[in-house]
């Protein structure tokens, strides 16, 4: 029962996480501070595209620097 | 975002799907036992028609900001790992996606299990293999289908997108019952990634409350904006080559 619940957990992971846990963290904090700015009516649309720009690059770094 | 946008990338995301689940029950067909094989996609089939039905309303009465903050998240981070992947794939630092390979492997390892009956099924290892395959990638036709069509509020022209590409692959499929190599999956790939992470960078930044400069007309610079950054990723790292040993 154990093994079938590890299972099903690492499914789900694999499913939405995926290779690098990273992108899906700092997916979360750009949202997160989004929503803050833009509750403080800051202008907040450019958040998102500048977390991606930083992102994209260092989880590739990291896939490259592990070999895979 | 236009219909046109909607349907071109559901169907793309969906004709790359439909390739990998043709090739497990191709696979699945021609080393165990073809009778297997398509009771475990019509088994596959008949699950996912069951979560459709029970998700697609569920999801179209959720309050349109909840559902683009969660949809725009989950888009963002499919879209980033479907890019990470084509990036590295096309640097040179991981290996393409080959289904003419995936297909000799799997038949492979279909070929060297021992043959099992149960009840109606000649062969379980055939129906388990093409069942798990084609629910696994189905389910992400799925989850395309319903957070496009639930954010343009136009699910049935995802469905048909979604329906059309599956339609189309799997008739290529059934005709010349090999793999489809000719696909260009990896260029594909590469698209859809791009498409995935610009409609989550939307919806999402918009979900949590940002006004974009031009509202949908944003799209228009987000999407050729992560094509050029890609692309830029892409030189890099074929400047910093990797041995063939290290590429997985």
């Amino acid at each position: 029962m154990g093994a079938r619940i590890r299972a099903f957990a690492a499914f789900w992971y694999d499913f939405v996480i995926g290779d690098d846990w990273l992108v899906a963290a700092g997916v979360v904090i750009s949202l997160a501070l989004t929503y803050a700015l833009s509750q403080a009516a800051v202008p907040a649309w450019w958040l998102v595209p500048l977390f991606l720009v930083l992102l994209l690059p260092v989880s590739l770094w990291r896939a490259t620097r592990r070999g895979s | 975002m236009g219909t046109g946008a909607l349907f071109i990338a559901v169907f793309l995301a969906c004709v790359v799907e439909a390739v990998e689940a043709t090739t497990i029950v191709l696979a699945a067909g021609t080393a165990r036992d073809w009778r297997s094989a398509t009771s475990g996609m019509a088994g596959a089939l008949a699950v996912l028609a069951i979560v459709v039905a029970a998700l697609g309303p569920a999801v179209s009465d959720v309050p349109l900001r909840g559902l683009r903050l969660f949809v725009g998240a989950l888009l963002l981070v499919f879209g980033l790992q479907w890019l990470r992947k084509a990036i590295l794939r096309a640097s040179g630092h991981k290996a393409l996606h080959d289904e003419g390979k995936i297909f000799a492997e799997q038949l492979a390892t279909a070929a060297a299990k021992p043959r099992r009956s149960a009840g109606l099924v000649p062969d379980w290892y055939g129906f388990t293999l093409s069942f798990k395959g084609v629910l696994l990638e189905g389910l992400e036709v799925v989850f395309i289908v319903l957070t496009f069509g639930a954010n343009q509020h136009d699910v049935g022209l995802a469905a048909i997108a979604a329906a059309c590409a599956v339609v189309l692959v799997a008739a290529v499929g059934v005709v010349i019952r090999s793999p489809l190599q000719r696909v260009p999956e990896n260029t594909m790939k590469f698209v859809v990634g791009i498409m995935l992470t610009a409609f989550g960078t939307f919806w999402g930044a918009e979900g949590a409350g940002a006004h974009w400069p031009g509202s949908d007309a944003a799209l228009l610079a987000l999407i050729p904006g992560i094509a050029v950054l890609a692309l830029a990723l892409v030189a890099v790292l074929r400047g910093n080559p990797v041995p063939a040993a290290e590429r997985s």
